[in-house]
């Protein structure tokens, strides 16, 4: 599959902090895209960078296949930034006719689109509203369409669902699996785990400006797993010797948990216990969570690193 | 170039369709004239109608007899048999309004000449009892004197200096005053429209900022796109409300006359105009305050109006920008912020006060093609005259200062925009503005 954006080697270097140190990843055409990281990893500055608001200090950024240039490229681009942004005072018809314009759309193609997307999106009746009289969760709503009304190719949601009630989450969730199939890419940068596991493809990790992870969702679980087990028993299983092929490492109920030493497969750890006449009633692998894996990678870095003077 | 326009259209549709500005548009200039109107209605208010006022004339200083004019309203009624302090209380239960006392000697030291009134004599009634005072005296003296007063009439002096100027299009008939009134009217006017226009480019970035509409449209947009299409949509919106304030103040002229028939009479009647200081504006000075006017370089003063209106607006609006750009959401940090700007603009300020004294000292001069100080300084000195090479290179550095503060607070906008909640110190400022993009 073609990349859609293939990010290398870049850096961009603040007066007292390394803001991004050299990370690269590519994005594949089509799919969701997950940038994890801790507050203050990096993330909005890469996003930044990757919406030609910031310049690269060193590396560089191509963008379908051609060197990203911003002035052009950023029409093809949807960006919704963590901190969300409309003028309070202004009515929202003219708000979302002004952001689209901004992106390139001629007024009766804006036009076009957003009275599709507030039909969709049930917002019809806020035409004349101004955006201070709407709640959080509307506002985020209006921030959601704002940013994908040109179609864009390349959609960057910071934070997507901070503040919407989970109706409105589902519904902004659905869209973006709708984009993705449409053929929209959507880079997703969050710190919520849970919403990673469910919704992206692909995810990085970075940590203090660096990339630390890199793979699909799939894919990092099985690096990251601890060939742990849950095995259900028909009854209680009694006292288990200690063997050469794997350790008990907890009980719950009726189920053990286990570890398989190196060497061994499940289905060594399966003959065993059928072995010493034990009826077996479930048996599964227990993935790590990605909530684990990042607390594994992230904790006992400084998380408040801006404060910490660059060496270099 | 197309993004410019948008955001200017932006910038500007939505000030001019805000309640606010047709408010203050229209009720501004409504205002400022209403005001005026009140000072004068009240000011000859006292007089407009008829009074009566007594008069216990113990020196016998007007012999029984006190001329009014025919347009003068109020009658006087001399009082015999009463002292001051028996009448006190009784002039208000006869019909007086007022009453004047005058002692048998009227110096300082036995005793002053005193009106008596329930509330304040208005200016106008004061200066008219005072006038005819003075004149009783002068005869009385100038009898005692024995000095025809037709003579005396002839002694008095009341001459006037006029200035002309020998420019090259003939002999043209200068008033200083004029040329000091408009000097000193445009320099206020382009101080204003500098502070006013922005102070509101100011707003609108913090607005934007606090907001944190600014990073989505830097991701659609260039920021400098973005502060400049700010800056020219506001100075669109400060033209307009000019454009109506000056339709308003015309139709406003015309109108008033109509709506208040008698103020005008009563502005026009001579014997109102008793003051002193308005006497003076009689009609002989009117026609050569009218022919000041007119030597006055008046298409080159509105073209030199227009030109440091938009320069100097371009050029503070930007400093303003960048100012707006790195203050957070602390009303005081802009305060503090903002001095630094106020400073050039409060000292064109006091330049231009002294440059209408002294239009070609050296600190006038300076002032002048100073770009900071320029727009407010060289109006101060248009009038007087100003060498044509002064003012082109004023004009030139105007536009180079112009350009170079755009160029350098457009590097302060564009990092301030996106800081969050950090508070920006002079030494930050220093490093963007001076490190390569």
């Amino acid at each position: 599959m073609q990349h859609i954006l293939e990010v290398h080697h870049l850096k961009k270097y603040f007066a007292t902090q390394k803001a991004v140190d050299d990370v690269s990843f590519n994005i594949e055409q089509g799919s969701i895209f997950g940038m994890l990281g801790p507050n203050g990893a990096g993330k909005t500055t890469l996003l930044r960078m990757i919406t030609g608001i910031f310049f690269p200090d060193d590396g560089s950024i191509t963008f379908e296949g051609k060197k990203f240039d911003a002035i052009n490229d950023i029409v093809r681009i949807g960006y919704m930034p963590e901190e969300r942004g409309l003028y309070k005072k202004m009515n929202i018809g003219d708000q979302a006719l002004y952001l689209a314009r901004l992106k390139g759309l001629s007024k009766a193609e804006a036009m076009e689109k957003i009275k599709f997307w507030f039909q969709r999106m049930e917002m019809e009746t806020w035409w004349n509203k101004k955006v201070q009289d709407l709640s959080k969760g509307m506002s985020q709503k209006l921030q959601f369409v704002t940013t994908v009304l040109h179609e864009p190719k390349l959609i960057i949601l910071d934070e997507p669902f901070s503040g919407l009630d989970p109706v409105n989450a589902n519904l902004i969730k659905d869209e973006i699996f709708r984009l993705a199939k449409n053929g929209s890419t959507i880079i997703f940068s969050t710190h919520r785990m849970e919403q990673v596991e469910e919704i992206c493809d692909h995810i990085i990790l970075i940590n203090r400006g660096n990339k630390i992870l890199d793979g699909t969702v799939k894919k990092v679980k099985q690096d990251f797993k601890e060939n742990l087990f849950m095995v259900g028993f028909e009854k209680d299983p009694g006292y288990i010797e200690p063997n050469a092929i794997f350790e008990i490492s907890g009980t719950k109920d009726d189920n053990i948990i286990l570890k398989i030493n190196d060497g061994y497969k499940p289905h060594d750890v399966l003959q065993h216990l059928l072995g010493k006449g034990l009826e077996i009633i479930s048996f599964h692998e227990i993935l790590p969570s990605l909530n684990d894996i990042f607390i594994k990678l992230v904790e006992g870095t400084p998380l408040a690193r801006q404060f910490k003077a660059m060496d270099a | 170039m197309n993004k410019i326009g948008l955001i200017i259209e932006r910038e500007y549709m939505t000030r001019v369709k805000r309640k606010s500005f047709l408010l203050t548009t229209i009720l501004v200039p409504i205002v400022i004239i209403a005001f005026y109107a009140v000072i004068i209605a009240v000011s000859i208010s006292g007089e407009s109608n008829t009074q009566r006022i007594a008069v216990l004339d113990n020196a016998n200083l007007f012999n029984g007899v006190i001329e009014t004019s025919k347009s003068d309203k109020s009658s006087y009624h001399f009082i015999h048999n009463e002292t001051e302090q028996s009448f006190k209380s009784k002039y208000k239960g006869e019909g007086y309004s007022l009453f004047l006392y005058i002692p048998e000697s009227y110096n300082k030291d036995s005793g002053q000449i005193k009106i008596h009134s329930q509330a304040a004599v208005s200016i106008f009634a004061k200066a008219d009892i005072e006038r005819k005072i003075n004149a009783a005296v002068e005869k009385k003296r100038l009898l005692a004197a024995n000095i025809d007063p037709e003579i005396y009439k002839n002694i008095k002096a009341d001459i006037e200096v006029e200035n002309t100027i020998d420019s090259g299009k003939g002999e043209q008939k200068g008033v200083a005053g004029v040329a000091y009134a408009i000097s000193f009217i445009a320099g206020i006017l382009i101080y204003m429209i500098l502070l006013i226009y922005g102070t509101m480019v100011m707003r609108g970035v913090m607005e934007e900022k606090t907001n944190r509409i600014a990073e989505v449209i830097v991701s659609s947009a260039k920021p400098f796109q973005l502060m400049l299409g700010k800056i020219i949509g506001i100075g669109a919106v400060g033209i307009t409300q000019f454009a109506i304030w000056i339709v308003l103040m015309i139709v406003l002229q015309f109108a008033i006359p109509f709506i208040f028939p008698d103020l005008f009479e009563q502005i026009s009647n001579p014997a109102v105009m008793s003051n002193p200081a308005m006497q003076q504006v009689n009609s002989g000075k009117m026609v050569t305050i009218l022919q000041g006017l007119h030597s006055l370089p008046v298409a080159k003063m509105v073209l030199c109006f227009i030109f440091y209106f938009i320069g100097g607006y371009l050029l503070y609006a930007a400093l303003f920008a960048a100012i707006g750009s790195v203050v957070s959401e602390d009303q005081n940090e802009a305060q503090q912020l903002v001095f630094p700007v106020m400073m050039p603009l409060i000292l064109g300020f006091v330049i231009m006060t002294k440059a209408i004294n002294d239009p070609d000292s050296g600190l006038a001069v300076f002032g002048s093609m100073f770009p900071l100080t320029s727009p407010i300084v060289m109006m101060g000195r248009i009038t007087f005259g100003v060498p044509p090479w002064q003012l082109a290179l004023s004009m030139v550095l105007l536009v180079l200062g112009f350009l170079f503060f755009t160029w350098l607070t457009a590097k302060i906008y564009r990092t301030g925009i996106l800081l969050y909640g950090k508070k920006v110190t002079w030494k930050e400022m220093w490093k963007w503005m001076v490190r390569k993009s």
